[in-house]
């Protein structure tokens, strides 16, 4: 079977020590993760972690079940790539030249990209997007020297009023 | 009412029901102790040698009483000798809650003396586990500890407090002791469904777990044993459900299991798994293990649907109430042809036994059970000897069997029989060991002498690691690396030592006398039994492989 990529959505209780659970239960049972996001919620008394694994069918059903039966665990979604905003954070410092600047703040706004530091020798520019897009944006920046990256791991949402919680209905 | 932190703690023992722990005291503990002292009326603390056999008492404690085992240690040392204990408990799945002290919270992270991370060190052993740092969830968090160790699937809960929290004074006031949550009813479509794949089967074979003897559910597999007219065979955790006198009964599966038993799982067209985890002893090449069988899966822990096995079917609920739900609906059943073949295999097993007059384990296990009775606590170690007491010993009673499954935990027979002893309430115990894992946690004898308990200790005594040795034999062209003991150690003088009373046996006959000397005493003894280093557990089935490569001489 093949190893897929998938993205997991995962409401945990808001305090000291969860973050090393959930890691820890990663890799004491030997299962693979590519990114990992943690932030607390709407309700302080949650965090929302977005997980991006990777795995096989038995495994991606033993990850969500292994999350589930931990204490600080409230709730645990693997989310549909077609009905998810997911999104990704680079910033990246690029090295500059004279010749150069005006391509690369052009090329920054094909990628819907922006410039938030900027000197003579270098430039720092933040963009969200999916993975592929970061990629694509690191390949072209690599031509004119990277001199340093930094890149979040993705943050995911379902499309739609529904919600990881399931109390949407407060607002009704 | 004010009290402190350290009172908390007892009260809300008291309060869920606890009248016995295990422990030893520390620096970290010291006002635990002190509330232990003025409460030594309501709450009993056996004292052990070391924090490893108090960790295996309130382990064996909980497996013989069904309640949950409780352990106190000190920060450091203390918290890391439980650790071994505490890892036993969560692969065997016994309800335990450890609570150990640690320095005062100002003093955390600064490699303060006597401070570990206790709860980065247990956190992939245990069920859950918390650092208290502010007085007032102290009873909360007590409170949880004895709910979650007791619900759904059993496990260890550790709460660490530092010293500071324990001196601290806030609000308490008692509460009713917190009942497990109730375990999980069947689907009842699922249930259907596993009657339909139950009734179409020619040649089932019921495979029970220790989840079987958790839930209390061993009459309810002898019944469904008796309505399908199918064979029950057991992972070592299982053993103590059913009886071995009944007539389905073929003992134990697995690498070492029983001839009859491993055949008729190899052989079956279903097997309906109940409270097991198909752990890679029990099934061996797991591609094979379902090529001619069916699986139908019944745990409470969701987890462990599909994780080793896949199962044709599933039913993710308490056991005891999924067998009630399936024998309401299941016709009664007749696999005459399929009984013929496993009463068969059964003559075809007692062909492999020894008649040769040299005393062989086997005769011993059974020698020792002539002289017990249906209340015997029995405990094991882990290696050769423990095999040889599952696949013999007479099982009358559930949690009446101790024995470290998951973890294989040599050492875990001394703290066990003992904590087992005390929790079916000072009845006569014997523990099954052998010379290596007796020597890994002997000191324990102390304990056993100190409380006057009525302890037959059984050494099977060959001077080498027998387990390994057998692999090495096996696998590993009888280089017997560091397997052979070589010691000049005298349990007889060991047990004298301690306060105990010693015997030797190399025959039946001082077998026999011993045990009539050590069954008349009412507190430890020991048995040093002499028996051949080259003996070996069979059948075996070698790790990975299948039926087909059982070996049986």
């Amino acid at each position: 079977m093949f190893d897929k990529q998938f993205v997991l959505g995962v409401l945990v209780s808001n305090h000291a020590g969860v973050l090393s659970r959930i890691s820890g239960l990663f890799s004491r049972r030997n299962y693979n993760i590519d990114s990992l996001n943690v932030g607390v919620t709407e309700n302080p008394a949650f965090s929302r972690m977005t997980i991006i694994a990777r795995g096989d069918d038995c495994v991606r059903e033993q990850i969500v079940k292994q999350l589930e039966k931990l204490h600080d665990v409230k709730k645990v979604e693997i989310l549909p790539p077609d009905e998810t905003v997911l999104r990704e954070h680079l910033l990246i410092k690029i090295k500059v030249k004279k010749q150069t600047r005006s391509e690369i703040v052009e090329s920054v706004n094909i990628f819907r990209g922006k410039v938030v530091d900027f000197n003579m020798d270098s430039m720092t520019v933040e963009i969200t997007g999916e993975s592929a897009k970061l990629d694509a944006f690191i390949r072209f920046a690599s031509e004119y020297g990277i001199i340093e990256m930094c890149r979040a791991g993705a943050l995911a949402v379902n499309r739609g009023v529904t919600s990881l919680s399931g109390d949407e209905d407060r607002f009704e | 009412m004010k009290i402190s932190g350290a009172q908390i703690i007892i009260e809300t023992l008291i309060e869920q029901g606890c009248d016995t722990v295990f422990g030893y005291p520390g620096g970290s503990v010291l006002n635990i102790y002190d509330e232990l002292y003025k409460k030594r009326d309501r709450i009993h603390h056996i004292l052990t040698a070391h924090e490893q056999g108090a960790a295996h008492a309130a382990d064996g404690y909980a497996r013989v009483s069904g309640k949950v085992g409780v352990v106190i240690a000190t920060s450091g040392p203390g918290a890391t000798n439980l650790v071994t204990g505490i890892a036993n408990a969560y692969l065997d799945s016994t309800p335990m809650v450890a609570i150990t002290g640690n320095v005062d919270s100002t003093l955390l992270g600064k490699d303060s003396f006597q401070e570990v991370d206790t709860t980065g060190i247990t956190m992939p052993i245990t069920k859950h586990n918390y650092i208290v740092k502010d007085v007032t969830e102290l009873a909360d968090v007590v409170r949880e500890a004895f709910m979650i160790a007791k619900s759904g699937r059993p496990g260890p809960v550790l709460i660490d407090v530092p010293k500071d929290v324990q001196k601290q004074f806030c609000e308490y006031a008692p509460v009713p002791v917190c009942r497990p949550k109730e375990q999980k009813e069947p689907d009842e479509k699922a249930v259907r469904e596993a009657v339909k794949i139950i009734e179409e089967s020619k040649q089932p074979y019921i495979y029970c777990g220790g989840g079987v003897v958790i839930s209390g559910a061993g009459r309810e597999v002898e019944q469904l044993a008796e309505r399908i007219d199918a064979p029950i065979g057991f992972s070592m955790m299982g053993l103590s459900a059913v009886p071995s006198e009944n007539r389905y009964n073929l003992g134990m599966t697995g690498m070492h299991g029983r001839f009859a038993s491993i055949k008729s799982n190899a052989e079956a067209d279903l097997i309906i798994a109940v409270g097991v985890r198909f752990s890679d002893r029990a099934t061996g090449n797991k591609a094979k293990y379902t090529q001619k069988a069916r699986v139908v899966h019944i745990d409470i822990d969701p987890a462990e649907i599909n994780k080793n096995i896949n199962s044709c079917h599933s039913i993710n609920a308490d056991v005891k109430k999924t067998l009630c739900a399936l024998l309401n609906k299941l016709e009664k059943q007749h696999h005459p042809e399929w009984m013929q073949k496993v009463e068969d295999m059964r003559i075809t097993e007692t062909s492999h036994f020894h008649t040769d007059g040299r005393l062989h384990p086997k005769d011993i296990v059974e020698k020792v059970m002539e002289y017990t009775d249906g209340n015997v606590v029995i405990a094991t170690d882990v290696g050769q000897h423990q095999m040889w007491a599952s696949q013999y010993c007479r099982q009358r009673k559930p949690r009446r069997f101790l024995t470290s499954g998951g973890l294989g935990t040599m050492g875990f027979g001394m703290g066990a029989a003992i904590g087992g002893c005390i929790g079916a309430g000072g009845v006569r115990t014997v523990l099954f060991t052998g010379d290596g894992s007796f020597g890994m946690n002997l000191n324990e004898l102390a304990t056993a002498v100190s409380n006057e308990l009525p302890l037959v200790v059984i050494i099977f005594n060959n001077g080498v690691l027998g387990m390994v040795r057998q692999w090495q034999t096996s696998f590993y062209e009888k280089h017997y690396s560091e397997t052979t003991l070589n010691r000049k150690t005298d349990f007889v003088k060991i047990a004298d030592a301690f306060g105990a009373k010693g015997f030797r046996a190399s025959d039946i006959n001082s077998l026999d006398d011993a045990l009539k000397k050590a069954f008349s005493e009412k507190t430890p003894t020991v048995i040093d039994v002499m028996i051949d280093m080259n003996e070996r557990v069979l059948p075996m089935i070698p790790p990975g492989a299948s039926f087909d490569n059982i070996i049986i001489e």
